[in-house]
């Protein structure tokens, strides 16, 4: 029990990383990750968001949906869920750190159209997760993306200050850095 | 009515998203009353990065308002005497781009400092009450001189001195206050300078 | 015997010793004139207390400290003050900076000088006092000035002295010729620092390529008694052992953390030649007037080792040394680590001249231009203070001061053993000397600017008082008007006026 449960937040956060093998989620990947700061404070909303999201559409789904047997409006209702939570988010953080919601601007409200969010909702529903899962496929979705999200900002950091060539600065060799970070976690493969 | 509504699918679909969307809404309004904020502190943190000549070069009547437009979103590029420094600290503060000093609003010029000349000084104390950190001493009728340590060389105590006897000179620099250049050896370092 | 550490990295350059011929000492001649500048040390310069014509004794004070960091400055010989003027001064910058300028009259006549036969009658405040009036600061290199090092004591209790002649730059040979020469006078000037710091050991520390100095310091110490325990360590010879938290690991194995001193530990660590100054300020009343200087490189003909007294040009030393100008490359002040190039031979002699350099362009080829960094690593290997060099130059180079000091770039002692590995020639400790002045640059800033926003605030608030204080008149006066008004419209003064005039008259009436 325990064992298939580790294997789920494995699978979510290393074997298929929903950033780097799934290609979910890339908006805020290469938007806010110039900075560690920001990429961590990225980090933490959408680690709320991911999991907060997971469960309210979990619950959504399986005590208003499929009793009402409406399942054909969880694509809408899971949006729904997902905007409340954001914006939700969205004032919590303007309240703790005013700074870090001006850094963030405009990708903290789009966190809502983050592709990854509504993906692990959709993919619970796919996979008949029960609650537990979904629980921890939601947060292992989120930690997932927290740990390529601060390690690609590591990344750029370095980029930034490095003496890379003219053609290749900014976004380019950004890309370049993402694809092999890409490469590298499809060796995740054969884990589980 | 309402087992009307309960029968027609359309009318259940259209009930439970209405309902999900009064709950959330209710929500919300919660969350917006709890979590209200106040004040400006992204304006001071800005604040503490500006030079503080309160000179008006930006366009604003002081360096306090200057940042806090550059809380509501003005460009960062307004500031001669902080010159790039400023530019480049704010740039890494907010995570926007750095541009380069608008030339509109002045240039950088190596620091300077107020010197009246006191054979011509009148003593009408207009120089006084312009400098807006009080760097001026003297007292009507009374010699004025510039107080060289807290001058911040905003230079807006020239334009009011009614017999002009105020210059505005360079800051010298002597053996202490030299430093090493960073060296500019490779190519690299020639192209981005 | 102690247990001899090692420290991380350092690096092994050509030694060059022998060309300077150590242990020998030539006195060298009174040169015409003599530049003493005002400031010769770490910290602020001293003020001249002579005038242009006065006539001076040898030992005589000229320039005395102002404030905690700084040092006297004295007459080397009696002659005549010529000037106090700005003059080129030994700095990396080239910028000239106040001296006083005394031309010896060759009479070489002293002020009467007094010291004490047994130090161990006077306090120790009394001792730094006379080590603060000798004007004596660290001749190691660095500068600081041995009063208030000493003070340190005052603070925290001391329990080693290290006595540091490990002289670890190539080429110089100053401190292991004053070890030979002179060991009875480290010894005692050792005795008087550990009895001022309250120390309870002293350790003699000199490098193994240096046999002949610790011979001779171990036969002093054997030759005197003492209250202290002293021991003469040697250990294996890496550049930059010298530097003081670097011999202290390895002597002690302890590391001195970041931002904070030797003294911390209970460790107090002077140079050979202060400890031999302190000795002739304390028993022989000599304020600090001559230094051994090594002239060394091969366009010399006669590399040595000079006494020279302090203010003596460059120009005309190198002019003792035989010079030869066709042969050389370069000049420079120091040694070939941690020195710069001297661009004005006029430059004089000061307190932490050790080394005078005159090369060929066989021995100082020109550095080669520099390339990309490749990312190799040896840098952070080679450092002797365990920091990332790599990282210092990728951010010195992008101005990141954020990220700088958090590779605490201010622990860097600039030995230069990073540029000397680094296989793209890159000039490392040129940017961290920068990377270090931009960021002193920037913190001066932010005091300046804090202090006028605080002018500032003040000024609003005062101008807002005086705002109020005058509607508070204003509104006062309005009040006593309107109070003296409503007094008045119940009496109209005409209608009084007449009112009076009549009950007069009608008063008159009545008495006739």
């Amino acid at each position: 029990m325990l064992a298939d449960y580790a294997l789920l937040l494995i699978g979510a956060v290393l074997v298929n990383n929903f950033v780097l093998v799934q290609f979910l989620g890339l908006c805020p990947f290469m938007g806010v990750s110039n900075k560690l700061e920001s990429a961590m404070g990225m980090a933490a909303a959408t680690t709320f968001v991911l999991t907060l999201a997971s469960v309210s559409s979990y619950l959504t789904y399986n005590y208003l949906l499929v009793p009402l047997d409406l399942t054909y409006l969880r694509t809408i209702s899971f949006i729904l869920v997902i905007a409340v939570v954001v914006q939700f988010t969205e004032m919590v953080v303007r309240k703790s750190s005013p700074l870090l919601h001006k850094v963030l601007g405009v990708y903290l409200p789009l966190i809502t159209t983050n592709c990854a969010v509504l993906g692990v909702a959709l993919l619970n529903i796919n996979k008949s997760h029960s609650f537990t899962q979904s629980l921890l496929y939601g947060f292992g979705a989120a930690v997932g993306f927290s740990l390529v999200l601060i390690l690609f900002a590591a990344m750029r950091e370095r980029l930034a200050v490095a003496d890379v060539p003219e053609p290749f600065q900014g976004a380019a060799i950004g890309m370049v850095t993402a694809g092999l970070a890409s490469l590298a976690f499809m060796g995740f493969a054969g884990l589980v | 009515m309402i087992d009307t509504l309960m029968q027609n699918p359309t009318g259940i679909a259209l009930l439970a998203l209405l309902g999900l969307g009064a709950v959330f809404g209710a929500l919300l309004g919660f969350a917006a009353v709890r979590f209200r904020t106040e004040g400006n502190p992204i304006a001071d943190q800005v604040n503490q990065l500006l030079p503080q000549t309160q000179c008006g070069q930006c366009g604003f009547p002081g360096c306090r308002p200057y940042a806090e437009a550059i809380a509501n979103g003005e460009a960062i590029n307004k500031c001669p005497p902080g010159g790039q420094e400023t530019i480049e600290a704010l740039a890494s503060l907010l995570d926007v781009e750095p541009e380069p000093l608008d030339a509109e609003h002045g240039e950088e010029k190596a620091p300077r400092v107020a010197l009246i000349r006191e054979a011509e000084c009148i003593g009408c104390t207009k120089c006084i009450q312009a400098c807006p950190v009080d760097a001026i001493l003297g007292a009507a009728k009374v010699m004025h001189t510039v107080i060289a340590d807290e001058c911040t060389g905003c230079d807006l105590c020239v334009d009011p001195c009614p017999v002009d006897c105020i210059d505005m000179i360079e800051r010298k620099t002597g053996i202490q206050h030299w430093r090493w250049q960073s060296p500019d050896v490779i190519a690299s370092d020639r192209v981005a300078a | 015997m102690i247990e001899v550490h090692t420290i991380k990295g350092g690096i092994h350059p050509p030694e060059e010793k022998a060309l300077s011929n150590p242990g020998h000492v030539i006195d060298c001649p009174m040169p015409p004139k003599l530049i003493l500048p005002l400031n010769q040390h770490i910290g602020a310069a001293a003020e001249p207390i002579v005038a242009v014509g006065q006539y001076v004794l040898g030992g005589e004070c000229l320039a005395t400290a102002t404030g905690l960091v700084s040092a006297n400055v004295h007459a080397p010989t009696s002659g005549v003050i010529a000037s106090i003027d700005d003059h080129p001064v030994p700095h990396a910058s080239g910028l000239s900076n106040c001296c006083i300028e005394l031309i010896p009259d060759g009479e070489d006549k002293w002020l009467a000088l007094n010291g004490t036969d047994d130090f161990r009658q006077a306090t120790p405040a009394d001792l730094v006092t006379a080590i603060r009036c000798a004007g004596i600061s660290g001749m190691g290199g660095a500068g600081f000035p041995t009063a208030v090092k000493l003070m340190a004591s005052d603070r925290t209790p001391i329990d080693t002295l290290i006595i540091n002649g490990t002289e670890c730059e190539p080429y110089i040979t100053a401190d292991d010729t004053l070890m030979q020469v002179n060991p009875a006078g480290i010894i005692e000037g050792a005795e008087i620092l550990a009895f001022i710091v309250g120390a309870e050991r002293i350790l003699f520390a000199v490098e193994d390529n240096k046999p002949e100095a610790a011979a001779a310091l171990t036969q002093a110490v054997v030759d005197t008694a003492s209250s202290v325990a002293r021991e003469v360590v040697t250990f294996p010879t890496k550049y930059p052992s010298g530097g003081e938290k670097q011999l202290i690991e390895i002597l002690t194995g302890q590391q001195v953390p970041s931002g904070k001193l030797p003294a911390d530990l209970g460790i107090v660590c002077q140079n050979t030649g202060t400890a031999v100054a302190v000795r002739d300020a304390v028993v022989a009343g000599r304020p600090l007037t001559h230094r051994i200087v090594t002239l060394t490189g091969r366009a010399l003909n006669k590399p040595a080792n000079y006494r020279v007294p302090l203010g003596t040009p460059i120009e005309f030393l190198l002019s003792i040394a035989g010079y030869q100008a066709e042969q050389s490359s370069r000049l420079v002040h120091g040694g070939p680590m941690m020195g710069f190039a001297i661009d004005d031979p006029r430059i004089p002699v000061v307190k932490t001249t050790n080394c005078v350099l005159a090369p060929t362009e066989q021995e100082f080829p020109s550095a080669p231009s520099a390339q990309a960094c490749i990312r190799c690593g040896h840098c952070a290997e080679a450092c002797p203070a365990s920091l990332l060099p790599q990282q210092l130059y990728w951010y010195a180079r992008a101005r990141d001061q954020e990220q700088l000091e958090r590779h605490n770039l201010f622990d860097c002692i600039e030995c230069g053993a990073c540029a000397w590995v680094c296989p793209s020639h890159i000039p490392l400790v040129q940017y961290y000397r920068a990377a270090k002045g931009f960021i002193q640059d920037s913190r001066e800033e932010k005091i300046r600017s804090e202090r006028s926003q605080a002018r500032f605030e003040a000024r609003q608030a005062r101008v807002e008082r005086e705002a109020q204080a005058r509607e508070a008149k204003r509104a006062a006066r309005k009040a006593a008007a309107q109070a003296k008004t409503t007094q008045d419209t119940e009496e109209d003064p005409i209608q009084a006026a007449v009112a009076r005039a009549k009950a007069r008259k009608s008063e008159q009436e009545v008495t006739e």
